[in-house]
């Protein structure tokens, strides 16, 4: 059994119920993000908009780490592979962003299709060393393929349409993609297909047993993880008018899988509270201390002492110990 | 978390962001110039982002932090050596800290993330080591301009005709890092030699980071070149030094070197190992010209090393900053006038001793020396002059629109000439 994922099973019916009970939880979030503008203008506003790209892609991995107890490394090549094609097709064919996008996204499936068929058959320690290879091998293309992906160098060029631009309008076209692909995630891991996949967690064999067909699901999960990897991947192109092989890197799946663990494994939005943390670390702290990394290092040690569950866990668990306290 | 707790925390929140704009305003006005040095102070490359850090910083505290009446303010950032932080550091450095200008960056990835950004934001950018041909080429951009830089495959060049017409070498090998920079700058290098009627005999392209050149040295070995040009950075270049020492090829067959196989980053951590490899380069920390003898001797002072190209390179282009800052008499928000003040400098002080000045392209000309790898008195090594090629360009001896058409150097393209 996967020890990340161990614990969470409760706190996600807990949350699914509080999210039911507690609409204005929600409306209250949805209200401070499209406030960001306001509140947090210029340089602040770009940095949100990273923060909400990079949630994104953590609640991605979330899907299968916390849900299907798989925990992947291999995000950062999808996400990195849906942003090299939009980069591509709008720097080099120069063709129609959206054209582009739906192409991004495609091929962020099609990668996890390939993924997910090699990988599905293995679950903990192999699945993780698995996807990571296989992470690496995009890597690897991205970096030898000189003539279609530049190499080191990388592509550059804008590819955001025109309309866009406006950092406070892509801001918001984000939140609302954000916003649209949490409720899908969120409605995801509630339907039957996700509560197999949580079956599958708990016992592929029982699952199995049961007349499920798990390769099946984890296939379907890990498709649905890889577009929403790809989704944020867009994104991220039209953010940053720029990918190299840095994006695709270890790192980059890394990087996803620590805002899931830190915010909490299982919590899906855990990995947004995680991204907000790891983005502000690494643009914010960094600024007054090249050990910002350290701190990091600190952080994650520091959270799997105290919240092994991650901080939204850590939260819910809490809020929901003094909730039956009051109730005695 | 009940609704009155909420009420708090969010009111506290806002104050927050409210307190975090008015520091924005502040921050400007007619005040002080505000530069944004982006250097890599973490990652791979960061020990030469350390010497960037040191040689820009030189220069400003030698003048007393004020030029033009005006205070100078650096705001160094961390690089990460990672282009993606890069970016984000450069959005952060114009969009809150709100700076006049960027310069900076190392690895070519970087360098080219932050120039795409400047493109678009419109703020001057300044990139005194990232040699990546086609900033000053096929993909120009106005006000990213290679201040006291040099292009990758100009310096090699001069190497090649030397090296072909004095030493009489008519078949070469090169190895070099698989990337970009040893691309162009074994592209330089080869195009050149092969004109002159001479060959490359093989092309060794090892990965970033090889910690054995045993394959390489053997196959060199047994195909008996005139001579090897080497084109490594950092830890790579000091690893083929030693191996080919350690392989007794050292003294038997001649080994060249582009800039950065000899740069003091590299040379200053071996012993006799480095003696005698030529390279080429427009800096040479051994030339006797008092300039350079008074610069290394303030940066040896000031930071117990001999300058490598970093340092050099970044000092030379605060200098260069700073003639163009007086020019425009400080103001330095008159964008178009500051650029074209910059493009317009001859910086006839640098430590180079001669004066220096762009071409049309926004690239440096320079006198290139042939460097040889020499013993100081007190036992350290460094680069000293043997020859001089005068007013060197990015072209070299070609014309700049013929060149540009023909594609830019990559691994399949490297300018050979079919004899």
């Amino acid at each position: 059994m996967n020890p990340l994922t161990n614990s969470s099973t409760n706190f996600t019916r807990n949350f699914s119920t509080m999210f039911a009970s507690k609409p204005v939880w929600t409306i209250i979030v949805v209200a401070l993000l499209m406030l960001v503008p306001t509140l947090l203008p210029g340089y602040h506003t770009s940095l949100a908009t990273l923060t909400l790209i990079y949630a994104l892609l953590a609640m991605s991995v979330d899907i299968l780490a916390g849900f299907a107890g798989r925990t992947p490394l291999c995000h950062g090549a999808i996400f990195g592979s849906a942003a090299y094609v939009v980069m591509y097709y709008g720097t080099v064919v120069g063709g129609n962003p959206w054209i582009g996008v739906a192409l991004g996204i495609a091929t962020a499936v099609a990668v996890s299709l390939v993924f997910a068929l090699l990988a599905v058959r293995t679950s903990g320690v192999y699945f993780l060393l698995l996807t990571l290879a296989l992470g690496m091998i995009v890597w690897g293309v991205c970096q030898r393929w000189t003539s279609v992906t530049g190499g080191e160098n990388g592509l550059r060029g804008n590819v955001r349409p025109d309309w866009l631009m406006d950092p406070v309008r892509f801001y918001y076209f984000v939140l609302v993609v954000g916003i649209a692909a949490s409720l899908l995630m969120w409605r995801f891991i509630r339907s039957p297909l996700g509560l197999a996949l949580k079956g599958i967690r708990e016992s592929e064999s029982r699952m199995r047993s049961l007349g499920y067909n798990t390769t099946l699901h984890l296939v379907i999960g890990f498709l649905f993880s890889g577009l929403m990897a790809g989704i944020s991947g867009v994104l991220y192109a039209f953010f940053n008018s720029f990918i190299s092989p840095s994006t695709v890197a270890l790192s980059q799946s890394v990087k996803g899988l620590l805002m899931a663990i830190i915010g909490g494994v299982g919590t899906l939005f855990g990995g947004a509270v995680g991204a907000i943390i790891i983005v502000m670390l690494e643009n914010v702290v960094s600024s007054f201390t090249e050990r910002w990394s350290m701190a990091l290092g600190l952080l994650f040690v520091v959270t799997m002492i105290f919240a092994p569950e991650g901080i939204v866990g850590k939260v819910r668990s809490l809020l929901r110990r003094r909730k039956t306290n009051k109730k005695v | 978390m009940d609704r009155r707790s909420f009420v708090k925390s969010s009111a506290a929140l806002s104050g927050l962001a409210v307190f975090g704009s008015f520091n924005q305003v502040l921050a400007q006005g007619t005040g002080p110039i505000k530069i944004g040095l982006l250097t890599p102070l973490t990652g791979v490359v960061a020990s030469g982002g350390k010497e960037i850090a040191e040689g820009f910083n030189l220069y400003w505290d030698q003048i007393g932090r004020k030029i033009a009446g005006r205070e100078v303010q650096i705001f160094t950032e961390d690089d990460g050596s990672n282009p993606d932080i890069a970016l984000q550091k450069a959005r952060k450095l114009t969009e809150q800290t709100k700076v006049d200008f960027l310069i900076g960056d190392l690895l070519a990835n970087t360098g080219l993330a932050v120039a795409e950004y400047a493109k678009t934001a419109g703020i001057p950018y300044f990139i005194p080591v990232i040699a990546a041909d086609d900033l000053t080429q096929r993909k120009r951009i106005p006000n990213v301009i290679r201040v006291a830089g040099y292009t990758a495959s100009q310096m090699p060049r001069p190497l090649a005709d030397y090296v072909f017409k004095k030493k009489g070498y008519r078949k070469i090998i090169t190895i070099s890092q698989d990337y970009t920079f040893g691309h162009e700058q074994c592209g330089g290098f080869a195009q050149v030699f092969t004109e002159l009627g001479g060959s490359i005999i093989a092309q060794h392209w090892n990965p970033l980071n090889t910690q054995d050149f045993s394959p390489y040295l053997a196959q060199i070995q047994s195909a008996k070149p005139d001579a090897v040009f080497a084109m490594e950075t950092g830890a790579d270049a000091t690893r083929l030094i030693q191996q080919w020492s350690n392989f007794g090829m050292k003294g038997k067959i001649p080994l060249l070197g582009a800039q950065n196989a000899t740069d003091q980053s590299v040379i200053r951590t071996l012993g006799a190992e480095a003696e005698g490899i030529i390279s080429s380069a427009h800096f040479a920390e051994g030339y006797d010209a008092p300039a350079t003898k008074k610069f290394v001797a303030e940066y040896e002072a000031a930071y117990k090393n001999l300058p490598s190209i970093y340092g050099f390179s970044h000092y030379s282009a605060a200098m260069w900053i700073g003639e163009a800052l007086k020019a425009v008499k400080g103001n330095v928000e008159d964008r178009p006038k500051f650029l074209e003040a910059v493009r317009n400098v001859v910086l006839a002080s640098s430590p180079l001793g001669r004066p220096v000045r762009l071409d049309t392209y926004g690239n440096p000309i320079y006198d290139v020396f042939i460097r040889d790898v020499v013993k100081r008195a007190d036992g350290r090594y460094w680069n000293v002059p043997l020859e001089t090629y005068p007013a060197v360009s990015q072209f070299w001896t070609y014309n700049p629109e013929e060149y540009m058409k023909q594609p830019p150097y990559s691994r399949t393209f490297q300018g050979i000439k079919k004899s």
